[in-house]
This record gives C-alpha cells, structure tokens and sequence, in this order.
C-alpha cells in the first residue's frame, strides 16, 4: 500500500496516523502539505486525519476543504483511489462534498472525548473485510462537531445503498446496559452514525478515531483492522 | 461598498447553541422565550461601484465558502454609504 498523509495547519492526528501506517504498511506514508496542488499518481490509500484545521474559523473543515490539495483529493477520489476521513478529516470531505450531509455541535455541547462503542454494518467493503461479520468494535472520539446531519432524503438513501460504515452502538459487555445504551451515541448524530461512504464505496468518513486504537498499550486494537482491510484490499 | 452576510441555520436543524442561550436568559429572568437560534453575520467591504456587482460577488462568496447549503441558508444586505 502506498499511503499519502494530507497535513493542513492545525492538522493533530497526523502523527498517530504516521504510527499506525507505518506499522501496518512497514513504511511511513507521503506527507502531502495543504498548498500542493497535486497527489502523486503512485499513492493508493489517502488519509485526511483529524485535528482542528484552520482553527475549526467559519465551520469545523470549511477552509482545508477549500485548499489546493483537496482539489488533488476529490480528482483522486474520482479514480476510485481508497480515501478515509477522520474525526476533523470527515468535517473535511463533507465540506468538500465528497461526502453528503454535514457534522454539527455535538447536542450536549461539551466537547465528547471517550471510548465509544460502534456496530460495524458491513464487512465486504475494503475498509472492514478484516472484520468479522455483525462485529461490536471499540475505539474513542473526541470532538465538538460530531453529530452527523443530512436530510431524509439523503439519509434513506444513504440506508438504501448500504452505506452507513459504522452506528454508535451500546457496550455489549457493560454491567448496566439501560445506561449503557443512553451513553452509547455520544453527540446526537442522526440514526446513530458514526461513519459513511460515498456512493463508489471508495471514501469513508468516520469521527471515531481508529489509529488511536492499533496498540495494546492505547486500550483497544481494533481500529487496527482497518488498515489490515485496506492492506488485503489494495494488495 | 459593504455587502453584509447573514447566515442562518435552516429550520429542523438542530442549534444546541441556541438552545443554551435560551435557558441562560431564561435563568436571567427573561419568560416567554421560545426558538432561540444562532447564526453568523459576515461583513466584508468590496472595492466595487455598482450595488448589483457587489450583491453577485457576496452572493458568490456565500455559495463557495460562507454557507452550508446543507445546514445553512444566507441573505444578504447591500449597505451603500
């Protein structure tokens, strides 16, 4: 796999993102700066990694969706190129409509930074093959703007065609399950969602944060599974 | 020339915000309050003389950065001073 990294300023997650591909890919990705005006043909595998890009000034994405290199990103992303969006990198590829409907604050308004538990919906995609089938995963958020949004008729749609990626989904192991399941959407996202794809099911936007989920030592390995999908799939 | 840009969350999205503010003036005393909403206003000078070239600029800049058209709707005012 030949990853790219796009760091815009106020880019945070790229370093763990840097970690995490390396580890699965055996060498570092390409970091590709916010004023480049192309992405190399070579690169299959695009990151847009979290953080709060432009100061998250106007709306949380607004101005990197704007930038030369996301202009490189959407004519990738037309050659069928595998791009994942996370946390502040799915605000991005909404505002860059990549992805339809919108990230808004979260309904408690607190900034949400936690464990989340999340439903993966299908497993013959190239970012969850590795997964099993029906699998409950856990990996954490943290953010301010996580509450997806769309109108009906996108969200029908979006059911219709399958491409709700993953919902936030109560703990299957928790003691107490009542609170468990009133915790288990942390921001009020519409019909629990905490990933999509695109209609080509090329591109996947999601808020929880897999690379901060590949080690031991973080508390939970499983967002490491979507790299290994992406490795199978583009191998 | 201003051309002054107010954006608005449109109706049935969600404005936690809005909702806020509302239950602080309610604790300030203020009663009767209902939809409280929260928007954005963006004033921008152009160096244009015809109040219809600076309409389509602002009208330009609302539709490629200012508003979400998915979450948003705009309005703009021309001030001609």
């Amino acid at each position: 796999m030949n990853a790219a990294l796009l760091v815009f300023p106020g880019s945070n997650c790229d370093r763990d993102a840097r970690v995490a591909l390396t580890r699965a890919c055996g060498h570092p990705p390409r970091d590709i700066w916010h004023t480049e005006c192309s992405i190399p043909n070579d690169i299959d595998f695009i990151l847009v990694p979290g953080g709060f890009t432009h100061g998250d000034y106007l709306r949380p994405g607004a101005m990197a969706a704007r930038a030369p290199v996301t202009r490189a990103l959407v004519a990738h992303a037309a050659r069928g190129t595998a791009i994942l969006g996370i946390c502040n990198g799915f605000q991005i590829l909404t505002e860059c409509g990549l992805l339809p409907g919108a990230l808004i604050r979260n309904t408690g308004i607190k900034f949400v930074a936690r464990d989340v538990h999340l439903k993966v919906e299908r497993t013959d995609t190239m970012f969850t093959r590795a997964y099993r089938e029906s699998a409950i995963i856990r990996m954490p958020v943290a953010h301010m703007d996580g509450n997806y949004f769309a109108d009906n008729r996108t969200l029908s749609k979006l059911n219709d065609d399958g491409r709700i990626a993953f919902r936030y989904t109560s703990d299957p192991h928790a003691a107490d399950w009542v609170t468990s399941a009133i915790l288990a959407n942390p921001n009020g996202s519409i019909d629990d969602i905490a990933g999509i794809y695109n209609e080509q099911m090329n591109v996947l936007g999601l808020m929880p944060h897999p690379e901060r989920a590949c080690e031991r030592i973080t508390g939970s390995t499983d967002g490491a599974h979507l790299f290994t999908s992406l490795i199978e799939h583009l191998s | 020339m201003k051309a002054v840009i107010q954006v608005r969350l449109k109706n049935g999205v969600l404005d936690p915000q809005g909702k806020a503010i509302e239950s602080a003036l309610e604790n300030l005393g203020f009663s009767g309050l209902e939809n409280v909403r929260q928007g954005k206003l963006i004033e921008v000078d152009i160096d244009q003389v015809d109040p219809k070239d600076v309409r389509q600029t602002a009208e330009a800049m609302a539709k490629s950065l200012l508003a979400n058209p998915v979450i948003e709707t705009y309005n703009i005012e021309i001030c001609e001073e």
